[in-house]
């Protein structure tokens, strides 16, 4: 074949796939409470595995399409946690208010530690997120009076949304609740997803390529790596105030740095090329990560054993096997 | 007071100095071969548990040289069968690697050893109280900063000395040249790597003897490591060495004047440097 056709075919074919792709995995979420209880779950791990697969794409927002690794992102997440949480416990029972205190909180944070590491690069970049995390989890930790310390923050419950014409029960219904944390997770991967096929998201790209030749090319390199920074912030804060939602609970525990580990796999058991791949990942670590702790009290070595087997033998993930696959 | 200020000023001389060994070793491993050890705070539990057993065979003394040298060699061999595999790689594999290998460590010594603490026996002759005065000041902790003196120094001259020393120095300079220039840096990294945990293994005995043994020991000197190593600058292993004693003896400090802010004092610092001098005190130019 001439090489011009082969560029209009590969041009047309994954197009056209990917809108196909796309149709088929929401038809999958939004059918989600019907079929889950087919392979023995439920809604409410439904809801858990969108706000964690959100929290992955988020991080994997950073890692997979800017090329910088955060080993930090669980204090913005466990930001938005707590400042859902907050504003549940002791300003008022609104979802909308929480939801926007979590994001507020979470990419607040997110902008202030971005603009003083976005120099770094590499493997001292990861060094010095996992450093800043620690900073939130001590404040969590210490401050006894309002955050509840090693105890976490309880006391508080989702709310109701009331949009006026019909009250949307999240609080009482497993099933609303999902639909509700779906839609949230639809606008904000949609604006993930948006950002990444803009220019800007094309720049973020180039960085990930070649640093070296971004920066020729005129592209302020720390600028780009700040905003990208603070946008995955601002993202699994969102992801964050969902988390606290799904347990009516803010625990420290999410504000640690192992679970930004947790992210992380998830995103690379996905496949970090990929968008989706940080959610399928979500939901696999979940199942996996169940199994394990119900079959033996040394859970921790088996789920390092994963962590080891993946980064061995998977590096590119599920949907990396695939894209491979296609291309070759 | 003035009792008060030098008991916390030795408390974080010791503290520092357990820093020092940690970071030091960790410092090792990320400027020559790239890799965050996650799993350095479990090696270290790894060399207290391993001179627990050593001890009622060969006694205290010659285990406080063979535990460590034993932590060294499953260092080795994990460096051997995994970690070797992943150098050069995007930092996010080494990163998730050694974050598996903390676990499974740290749950293997856990399963071996038991949840609860376990006493580490050291020697009624370096046990008992020097001063009544100075009650702080025993025999066992002037004995740990005397042992950690020792080490360090004895790193340092390596380092400067010694041709496989000044190899290392220059693979962290320039690993490719030194690589054309025929020297396997393949084995100048695993014997860094292994160097790097023999000293995690040395303060592992040495933290047992004063604190206890217990699977989670290392947890939390492994972050305070990560902040010297950042404080001090990355690529200087002198630097390393200062920040691990300045955030040591700050926190002590800070505890005499506002205890509760102790724990929050090393990351303020850390902000602070990062913010005025981002490559640390003594970093090389270009590294951040």
């Amino acid at each position: 074949m001439r090489p011009g056709g082969e560029t209009t075919a590969a041009l047309r074919g994954p197009a056209e796939r990917r809108w196909t792709i796309l149709a088929g995995i929401w038809v999958v979420l939004i059918a989600a409470p019907f079929w889950l209880p087919l392979v023995h779950g439920y809604t409410s791990l439904g809801s858990r595995i969108l706000v964690l697969g959100l929290a992955a794409m988020s991080v994997n927002f950073l890692i997979g399409f800017t090329g910088v690794v955060s080993f930090g992102h669980a204090a913005y997440f466990g930001l938005g946690v707590y400042g859902a949480g907050m504003v549940l416990r002791y300003v008022a029972p609104s979802t909308p208010l929480a939801l926007l205190a979590g994001i507020l909180l979470g990419g607040g944070a997110g902008v202030l530690v971005g603009a003083l590491i976005c120099r770094s690069r590499g493997i001292y970049f990861a060094m010095i997120t996992i450093a800043f995390e620690q900073i939130f989890y001590y404040i969590a930790y210490k401050w006894d009076s309002v955050t509840g310390g090693y105890d976490g923050l309880r006391g508080f419950q989702r709310a109701a949304i009331n949009f006026g014409v019909f009250t949307l029960d999240i609080k009482h219904s497993d099933l609303a609740f999902y639909y509700f944390v779906l839609a949230v997770f639809a606008i904000v991967a949609g604006v993930m997803g948006f950002l990444l096929h803009s220019p800007f998201g094309r720049t973020l790209l180039a960085i990930r390529e070649n640093e070296r030749r971004a920066r020729f090319l005129g592209i302020s390199v720390d600028w780009h790596i700040w905003l990208s920074f603070s946008i995955s912030a601002f993202c699994i804060g969102a992801a964050g105030a969902l988390y606290a939602m799904v347990n009516n609970f803010s625990d420290p525990s999410s504000l640690y740095f192992d679970l930004s580990g947790d992210l992380v796999i998830m995103a690379v058991m996905g496949g970090i090329r990929s968008f989706w791949g940080p959610l399928l990942g979500a939901a696999i670590f979940e199942v996996l990560q169940d199994y394990i702790s119900s079959r033996t009290v040394n859970w921790l070595f088996f789920i390092g054993l994963v962590f080891v087997i993946v980064v061995m033998f998977f590096p590119r993930g599920l949907l990396g096997i695939f894209q491979r696959r296609r291309a070759a | 007071m003035l009792q008060l200020v030098l008991f916390n000023l030795f408390n974080g001389l010791i503290i520092g100095a357990f820093y020092v060994l940690l970071a030091l070793g960790l410092s090792m491993i990320l400027n020559l071969s790239n890799v965050i050890n996650f799993a350095h705070g479990n090696f270290l539990a790894l060399g207290g548990y391993l001179a627990y057993v050593l001890i009622p065979y060969i006694g205290f003394w010659p285990s406080l040289l063979a535990a460590p040298l034993l932590t060294g060699v499953v260092g080795l061999i994990i460096e051997q069968t995994m970690i070797r595999r992943i150098y050069g790689r995007d930092p996010i594999y080494s990163l998730l690697l050694t974050f598996g290998l903390a676990f499974m460590i740290q749950d293997a010594c856990r399963y071996i050893w038991g949840v609860n603490g376990l006493p580490l026996a050291t020697p009624p002759s370096i046990s008992r109280p020097l001063s009544t005065e100075f009650f702080f000041l025993t025999g066992y902790r002037v004995f740990v900063v005397g042992i950690v003196i020792v080490a360090v120094a004895a790193l340092f001259a390596f380092l400067r000395f010694t041709r496989m020393g000044m190899r290392i120095r220059a693979g962290v300079f320039d690993l490719d040249t030194v690589s054309a220039l025929g020297i396997n840096v393949k084995l100048l990294r695993s014997l860094n790597f292994a160097g790097g945990i023999f000293l995690a293994g040395l303060a592992g005995v040495l933290a047992g003897g004063q604190i206890g043994l217990n699977p989670n020991m290392g947890d939390s000197l492994l972050l305070p490591s990560f902040i010297a190593i950042i404080v001090g600058g990355m690529g200087s292993l002198v630097g390393t060495l200062l920040g691990g004693l300045l955030i040591g003896v700050a926190a002590a400090i800070t505890t005499v004047f506002f205890a509760s802010a102790s724990d929050t004092v090393i990351y303020v610092i850390m902000a602070l440097v990062l913010l005025l001098r981002p490559r640390g005190l003594l970093g090389e130019e270009g590294i951040l």
